[in-house]
């Protein structure tokens, strides 16, 4: 630290003990009376389907399948006809059944991790990413990314248009708090809530503006 | 014609900058509104996007039940961090350098800005690009980082409206609410130099050239400065939350990251998301969540910005922190929903209250962050731009009891006139009605004088016109007529006997 820095930290740090000698000292208890669970369990049928219904009315597309060869299936499909040296985004951990998938609809895969990543103007030319979540959070519609291997950098799901995201039915959890408890500061995370969207013209909302244009969601079991 | 609101007029001149005070403007609010008021097109934008707002808030926040008890968690958390600052940001420097950042601290703005300016010099950048943030703003960073020399490229698609546009934001959250399509179309094909020609004014359409014309900046920039929604001391986590994706933009893809943020944005512990990841977007863009929020814990090697700094910044909150009414402003989390319920901002806009902090909230912030010099200070005729209708009390999500708070500033400039020696018209008025009423043979011999009122008002029972002084209320609002009989004179008349 500088002198000055120094200086200005000490002088900051002494004008609040000053100030809060003339306006106070007493300590505040924090009633916490709101409930911290959801009316069901994680990964109980009303939970995912209080998930799928905030996720669809913020325009996410979402697809409930049941097991690993039903997400690689419904991957391939969403992904569509693979244009000419078409690639896609997955992070090192992703399941090896669904990195196939994406392989033998004839998309070309760029394997992305923190000590090898994919460059990025060659993500910006990926046609999308596919990755697995840490946490869904049916009450606000939001799927939380915290950077785990079957996650990735934050780079890999903003560049590319199209985010499809895996959600297996326990990860989904009933509200804000329960969400907040699973997860841990130690890691860089993105709560992601629909794709994004803008309501700067007149309150109007535009989905789609800087991040993925396109947020499909596949719920598992 | 003028409003009187019991405000004193602005009498000196407010001393010429090189760019304007981002907290104070050049007139009184009375007269700062008169010439917004004046404008219909921004008044048919403001009523249109604030009634949209309201709306939207109202429905998601009725779909919380327990909202109450969320709003007394969120009011008695920030109420402890004010009492616990100096340890929680000594925490919070600890646990952001433990992970790699670097924290600066700034007394005032131009401390700030030589810090941020130093730093981006350091990386031999000349343009940056800009997550939207208040703390930025109000120590007008953009200006400072020009002056050095360097572009500082807002991101946020309402921040870049009112950039393009040589503007001045006039919404916490929405900076160019006061524009429309068809202004924000006009001012992308003036200013912005790939505007596609055939630009519609279709939101989408107008999105749609903003995310084309900032992708390459988004991609190629080093340096990125950012804001913080909350500060978490105890794990040195930093919360962005956002709608566009331009914040995951800047925080993500740079090389250095700069973050500006108040001293009192701290909450204690990660749990303490829990409370105000709800009640923010909620209460902000009526979402039951933003689109995106983005935390980070100073540098994870290889996944975004490698080289983190954070000021930390006073800039008056000291001052207000050693107040009673400064200290509960501080509590705010700039959601912006006391503007949008506000029947005085719906009507002037942010413009008229000359600080980046308008409507109630700073009303009662910037004042308190700048000191008032007297009568002659913009600033000072800010706790009478309010009808104190408790409105924004109601929706706060931190419980800031604003119209209290407007009341105890206002008390508190007519107790410093008291010692006047020459009473002005207001207080004079004041002082004969308070000799009239202390006694009863007085307020009955003055009671008798209603009935003239009655004559003036004539048979459309108001008054609109009154000589001097009395026109100084006239000249702004009808008197209604007097009644036919006192309250007194009916009560003789109907219960006399029960005296």
């Amino acid at each position: 630290m500088t002198a000055t820095s120094s200086e200005a930290r000490g002088e900051v740090l002494d004008r609040i003990r000053q100030a809060l000698a003339a306006s106070g000292t007493q300590r505040v208890a924090v009633p916490r009376e709101y409930p911290k669970v959801g009316r069901w369990v994680p990964g109980a049928p009303d939970t995912i389907e209080l998930l799928v219904d905030r996720l669809v009315d913020y325009k996410a597309v979402v697809h409930r399948v049941a097991g690993d060869a039903a997400v690689a299936a419904t991957i391939a499909a969403s992904l569509g006809a693979a244009g000419e040296s078409a690639a896609v985004v997955v992070p090192t951990g992703l399941n090896a059944g669904w990195v196939a998938a994406i392989r033998t609809a004839g998309f070309e895969v760029l394997t992305d991790s923190r000590t090898a990543p994919v460059g990025l103007s060659r993500l910006d030319t990926a046609v999308a990413v596919v990755t697995a979540a840490q946490v869904a959070i049916a009450d606000t519609g939001t799927i939380v990314l915290d950077g785990s291997d079957d996650q990735g950098r934050r780079a890999i799901t903003l560049v590319p248009d199209h985010h499809i995201c895996v959600v297996r039915a326990d990860q989904v959890v009933g509200t804000v708090p329960e969400g907040v408890a699973l997860l841990t500061a130690d890691r860089p995370q993105t709560w992601i809530s629909g794709p994004s969207a803008t309501s700067d013209i007149e309150l109007s909302r535009v989905e789609g503006v800087h991040g993925p244009r396109r947020l499909e969601v596949i719920v598992v079991g | 014609m003028t409003t009187f609101l019991g405000v004193p007029l602005h009498r000196k001149p407010a001393p010429e900058l090189s760019h304007p005070d981002p907290l104070r403007g050049s007139e009184s609010f009375p007269r700062a509104a008169r010439h917004e008021l004046a404008n219909t097109q921004l008044r048919a934008n403001l009523a249109h996007a604030t009634a949209t707002i309201r709306a939207k808030r109202a429905q998601v926040v009725a779909e919380v039940p327990e909202w109450e008890a969320l709003r007394d968690a969120g009011s008695a958390i920030k109420a402890d961090v004010m009492v616990r600052l100096p340890e929680l940001l000594a925490q919070l420097e600890d646990s952001v350098t433990a992970r790699g950042g670097v924290v600066h601290w700034a007394r005032d703005a131009d401390e700030a800005n030589r810090i941020v300016t130093e730093l981006v010099q350091a990386t031999g950048e000349k343009e940056v690009i800009k997550v939207k943030s208040m703390a930025t703003q109000e120590i007008g960073l953009n200006e400072a980082l020009e002056d050095a020399g360097i572009a500082a490229l807002e991101t946020d698609l309402a921040e870049l409206i009112v950039q393009l546009g040589h503007d001045k934001p006039s919404h916490i959250l929405v900076p160019a609410i006061h524009r429309n399509r068809a202004e924000i179309r006009e001012i992308f094909l003036r200013e912005m130099a790939d505007a596609p020609a055939d630009l519609t004014d279709e939101p989408r359409v107008l999105a749609m050239a903003a995310r084309a014309h900032l992708r390459r900046k988004f991609l190629q920039s080093k340096v990125a400065i950012s804001g913080a929604n909350f500060a978490i001391a105890d794990t040195g986590t930093l919360a962005v939350v956002e709608s566009e994706g331009n914040g995951r933009m800047c925080l993500t893809l740079p090389e250095t990251l700069i973050t500006v943020m108040g001293i009192e944005k701290l909450l204690p512990t990660w749990q303490d998301l829990e409370v105000f990841m709800q009640l923010l977007p909620r209460s902000s863009t009526g979402e039951r969540m933003n689109p995106y929020t983005s935390m980070w814990t100073g540098v994870t090697p290889g996944d975004g910005p490698q080289q983190f700094h954070l000021v930390l910044l006073d800039n008056g909150r000291t001052r207000a922190l050693a107040d009673e009414v400064g200290r509960a402003a501080l509590h705010c989390i700039r959601c912006s929903a006391c503007l949008n319920v506000c029947p005085v901002y719906e009507r002037t806009g942010g413009h008229a209250y000359g600080s980046v902090y308008p409507g109630p909230i700073g009303a009662v912030l910037t004042p308190q962050l700048t000191g008032t010099t007297g009568h002659g200070d913009p600033n000072a005729s800010l706790p009478y731009a309010s009808t104190l209708c408790g409105a924004c009390y109601e929706v706060c999500p931190v419980k800031i009891d604003i119209p209290s708070l407007l009341v105890m500033l206002r008390a508190r400039m007519v107790d410093e006139d008291r010692s006047r020696r020459i009473p002005d018209g207001w207080s004079a008025a004041m002082k004969a009605a308070s000799w009239v009423m202390s006694d009863a043979g007085r307020f009955a011999a003055a009671e008798k004088l209603t009935g003239v009122g009655r004559l003036v008002a004539g048979k459309k029972g108001r008054i609109s016109s009154l000589p001097f002084p009395a026109s100084k209320w006239t000249a702004a609002r009808d008197l209604p007529a007097p009644p036919a009989e006192t309250f007194r004179t009916w009560w003789a008349r109907e219960r006399g006997d029960q005296l």
